[in-house]
């Protein structure tokens, strides 16, 4: 039965993140009043992308094709430690959510290595800047992962999340609504939405992660999208999981409700890029303290 | 409700008629009608007002009863300058003015009869109130700048004096008393007081009271305000509001007595007294502006009478005596320091020289005021002074008299050069004297009312000059004789504050 | 009911942190009134029950906190057309980090603190000390004369709150007379902040530095 649900859960996760980005996309097409592309456009996208070919510039080597083959190898390995319809992830052992925290950190720091490798100077710069807003998301991270850990007593994501959250928001509803709140903001920083940064933008100025892969091509550049709808869909499902609680039912109830949770966040996710505008770049550090301050808030509350 | 309304409500009838008032020549006229009003009224209720009982909100304590006969005559001397110095101010309607004035008049009273912590607190931010559109009477740069820095400060300061009334309320919810807030009933259970929140309460009242008496490190903003007000304002705020917020400290450090803690109060009531003191003191020192100059004398007064608490006893005698004698004083020094004003048109000693021979009667009031200011004999403040002195050396506090001593003088050194520059020499003349001096004290700057650069004789009308005088009179007479009465009212003012029967 | 004060007291320190931290003034304004509302439902729920007399205070208190200032406020600052505060002598994200620290400093120097035993679990005292920094912060580190008035109004707010903890000494009559104080005064202070606007054409208390030694 395990096996049965860590195979489906890898097949959730390589199959159903493009979809997550789908819903994004037209929650904010509609808000613009627009029809918008097809609910499964990035599926069409993946798949024109793997028919292409690899343009590779001479000054490249094996780092910028490491780039996007380790931004999925870590999104999809960070997955597993996440439960996501089942109960405890198929990975989960006490401190994974140190290790879950860095194997992003480890596809970040590919990304970037890849960007740098190109030796143009729009990558660097987008990874100058995606490198120092990630380090000040960290500190927001694990406050709000403390704040968790300080009312579970587990050191394990599987434990964190438990299996009845709705216990964890009766005992203390401020200090777990503001780590909530740190997770998102935490969540558009790191998959680069709006405030911190315009998916849709083709300004290269203005760019962070979207100019860190101009210069892939072809399935790394695919490769590429993948990893990243696989990382927004990992980091979402571990905020659906603590903000949701799960029915206590059998396990199809269970992942459909996940499911439905994850695309309803993702519908969240296209109103608040709907309806903020993206913020200067000095403006994002102070956002981002802002969003550590609110959990170091809460664990003041709770040790109160 | 309370016969002692009346005193409160009499100022409120006269500062209404004032408002409604259309004639901007009548409506000066009221203020010395209040004030003849309100003389014989208050002297009625002094003779005829007990004890207050405890439980009142309302009340006239031995403190309180001091300070409102004194009051009376200070604003009666100030209303009386009122009229011909508005007569001069015709281009500036004086509707506000006058109203304010008699309204601030009236929370000075009031507060002078509450006996509730939080009534306090009421009457005494009214007060400051009250006291902002009449800073701002000049209407220009420097009157805002002294006007937002009074309020801004005196607000904060006053803020914690209210979180300071809390902390005394809670001190008894805390110690399982009934929390009342009114002085009466916290005296009477005061040595059951939590002593924590006693402590920070008293340290919070002294600081938010201490800043409305304009006390070290809380003084700064004396000395823009009583640069940049009227003469008329500066004397009752230096005379009146200052005093009435050391009723304050006062009325405070009796319930720390009651309460057996009257020492802790007085380490910390000789500290800022002697800060002040020194703060007063230095500031003195080549001071240019010469009400800036009144400013910080004043600081060093609020200096000695807190002092003088601290050192209790004879002390506490000497510090009431000195807010009469310094309020007198003070009422002298702003009015006759208004005078040259306006004959010279500047507030700089560069500017200002030789006034015994341009407006020779308010510069020898205002030569004598300095002499009692700074302890002169025979003048009162010579009396409290080394009333205050004695109580030191007979306490075996030889380091706190000498210290008391040379700040003395310090400040005499001070003063004295500033007021002998403005009052000797030769009156300046504009061709000789082009070119110096500073320019933010330029000669009539922001005041299109007074003339720049020549000084002009004469124009010293008697109106002007005879409330100076009766405050100088006043002074003298308390340096000379202290009435029975007066003595009686200080020493039963002292034994109430200091907890003896 | 300790838990619903706990919760609204929770947001008025979330309030002090958007104060601290936003450049916009019309946000700070907004916070201060958004938090003179939270203290006027407070008092409500924990005094409202006894009587019309409290009621009418409380409702007056949401009206003028949280409608009546801010109304003043906000229309010295429309009169100014001004938007943004400049870049303050602390710079928005030092001071954000100083409001953080000050709260908590508060709520660990409240447990140090002797209590009466109905207050000892609820948030009045730490919220209480730490609006006061906060209020202390915003009224000495900023450069507009506006921001400072709220500065003091949040000064205000903090010892208000530490005020609910005596409900019962604080009769009515001494509270209408805060309010009203509190309202007078910053009428007062707009006034003036208008004048100082028209006169130095701007209201950088940069500018009030004429008057000195």
């Amino acid at each position: 039965m395990r096996l049965l649900e860590a195979a489906l859960h890898l097949a959730v996760v390589l199959l159903a993140s493009p979809l997550l980005l789908g819903v994004i996309q037209r929650t904010k097409a509609r808000m613009a009043g627009r029809r918008g592309a097809p609910l499964l456009q990035p599926y069409y996208d993946l798949a024109k992308l793997l028919r292409k070919d690899v343009v590779l510039s001479r000054t490249t080597t094996w780092v910028f094709v490491a780039g996007p083959a380790a931004s999925v190898a870590t999104a999809v390995v960070a997955s597993l430690l996440v439960p996501f319809g089942e109960r405890v992830a198929p990975l989960a052992f006490a401190g994974d959510l140190i290790l879950f925290a860095y194997l992003f950190g480890l596809g970040r720091f590919f990304t970037i290595a890849a960007a740098l490798d190109t030796g143009s100077s729009f990558e660097g710069m987008g990874g100058a800047r995606e490198a120092t807003f990630s380090a000040l998301a960290e500190p927001a991270l694990f406050l709000a992962l403390l704040v968790l850990v300080s009312l579970r007593r587990s050191l394990s994501l599987s434990g964190l999340v438990g299996d009845d959250t709705h216990v964890l928001w009766a005992a203390a509803v401020a200090p777990v609504a503001l780590a909530c709140l740190s997770l998102f903001v935490v969540l558009l920083a790191e998959n680069s939405r709006i405030p911190f940064d315009d998916p849709a933008t083709h300004l290269e100025l203005t760019m962070i992660h979207e100019v860190m892969v101009l210069d892939h091509s072809g399935p790394l550049l695919g490769a590429a999208l993948w990893g990243a709808a696989q990382k927004l869909f990992v980091q979402s499902a571990l905020l659906v999981r603590i903000l949701v609680p799960l029915p206590d039912g059998p396990a199809p109830l269970r992942w459909a409700c996940f499911l439905a949770a994850v695309l309803a966040l993702g519908v969240g996710i296209g109103l608040v890029e709907s309806t903020m505008a993206r913020l200067r770049l000095r403006q994002i550090p102070m956002l981002l303290i802002t969003a550590s301050l609110l959990s170091a808030f809460g664990i003041v509350l709770l040790v109160r | 409700m309370n016969a002692l309304l009346v005193a409160v409500a009499a100022p409120l009838a006269f500062a209404l008629v004032a408002f409604a008032t259309p004639s901007e020549r009548v409506r000066p006229w009221l203020l010395p009608a209040a004030a003849l009003c309100q003389l014989p009224l208050v002297g009625f209720l002094l003779a005829s007002a007990g004890t207050p009982a405890a439980g009142d909100w309302i009340g006239l304590d031995p403190l309180g009863a001091l300070l409102l006969g004194y009051l009376s005559v200070l604003f009666a001397c100030c209303a009386f300058y009122a009229p011909p110095y508005l007569r001069l101010r015709r281009e500036r309607p004086n509707r506000v003015f006058c109203t304010m004035l008699l309204v601030f008049f009236a929370m000075m009273n009031f507060f002078l009869v509450s006996q509730h912590v939080g009534l306090m607190w009421v009457t005494i931010e009214a007060m400051a109130l009250c006291a902002g559109p009449l800073l701002y009477f000049n209407r220009n740069r420097r009157s805002i700048e002294a006007t937002w820095k009074y309020l801004l400060i005196g607000s904060v300061g006053i803020a914690l004096a209210l979180l300071g009334s809390f902390f005394l309320g809670y001190s008894a919810l805390h110690a399982g008393l009934e929390s009342s807030l009114v002085l009466g009933d916290v005296t009477l259970h005061a040595a059951g007081l939590s002593k924590p929140w006693l402590h920070a309460a008293f340290v919070l009242l002294l600081i938010g009271y201490g800043t409305k008496m304009g006390l070290a490190p809380m003084h700064t903003w004396k000395p823009d305000a009583y640069g940049e007000a009227p003469g008329l304002v500066g004397a009752l705020l230096a005379g009146g509001a200052t005093s009435c917020a050391f009723v304050g400290v006062l009325r405070f450090y009796s319930v720390c007595v009651a309460a057996g803690d009257g020492a802790f109060a007085r380490e910390l009531m000789l500290g800022f007294g002697l800060l002040s003191m020194a703060v007063g003191g230095v500031f003195m020192v080549r001071q240019r502006d010469y009400k800036r100059m009144l400013a910080y004398s004043s600081v060093e007064h609020m200096g000695i009478l807190v002092l003088g608490a601290a050192i209790g006893g004879a002390g506490l005698f000497g510090a009431l005596l000195h807010v009469l004698g310094n309020g007198f004083a003070k009422g002298v020094l702003f009015l006759s320091a208004a005078n040259i004003h306006r004959a010279f048109g500047s507030k700089s000693t560069d500017d200002v020289r030789g006034a015994l021979r341009v407006v020779p009667a308010s510069a020898t009031l205002f030569l004598l005021g300095f002499l009692a200011a700074t302890g002169a004999p025979p003048f009162g403040p010579f009396l409290s002074e080394f009333t205050i002195l004695r109580a030191a050396v007979a306490d075996d506090r030889f380091g706190v008299a000498g210290a008391f001593l040379a700040l003395l003088l310090l400040v005499f050194i001070g003063m004295g050069a500033t007021v002998l520059a403005v009052v000797q020499g030769d009156p300046p003349d504009p061709e000789r004297d082009a070119g110096r001096g500073r320019p933010d004290l330029e000669p009539g700057r922001g005041r299109p009312d007074l003339a720049p650069g020549r000084a002009r004789p004469g124009g010293e009308r008697l109106q002007k000059l005879a409330p100076i005088a009766v405050l100088l009179v006043l002074v003298l007479l308390l340096g000379v004789w202290v009435p029975e009465p007066l003595a009686t009212a200080l020493w039963s003012a002292a034994r109430f504050v200091e907890g003896s029967p | 009911m300790p838990e619903l004060l706990n919760l609204l007291l929770v947001i008025v320190l979330l309030f002090n942190f958007l104060m601290l931290g936003t450049s916009r003034l019309r946000a700070v304004i907004d916070a201060a009134a958004a938090q003179g509302i939270l203290l006027g439902v407070a008092y409500l729920a924990m005094h409202g029950a006894s009587g019309f007399r409290a009621l009418a205070l409380g409702v007056a208190m949401i009206g003028i906190k949280g409608v009546l200032i801010p109304r003043i406020l906000r229309d010295a600052l429309r009169s100014q057309g001004i938007r943004r505060e400049v870049e303050p002598f602390v710079s928005f994200t030092t001071s954000l980090l100083l409001g953080a620290l000050a709260t908590g400093l508060s709520v660990v120097f409240a447990r140090t603190l002797p209590l009466a035993a109905e207050d000892a679990n609820v948030l009045l005292i730490p919220a209480s000390l730490a609006t006061q920094l906060t209020g202390f912060i915003v009224l000495t580190t900023r450069r507009k004369a506006l921001t400072q008035v709220v500065g003091y109004l949040t000064l205000e707010n903090g010892i208000f709150i530490f005020g609910l903890t005596l409900i019962e000494a604080m009769p009515f009559l001494v509270e209408a007379g805060v309010l009203l104080d509190v309202l007078v005064g910053v009428f007062v202070m707009g006034i003036v902040v208008d004048h100082i606007s028209r006169e130095f054409s701007s209201i950088d208390s940069d500018e009030l530095t004429e008057l000195r030694e």
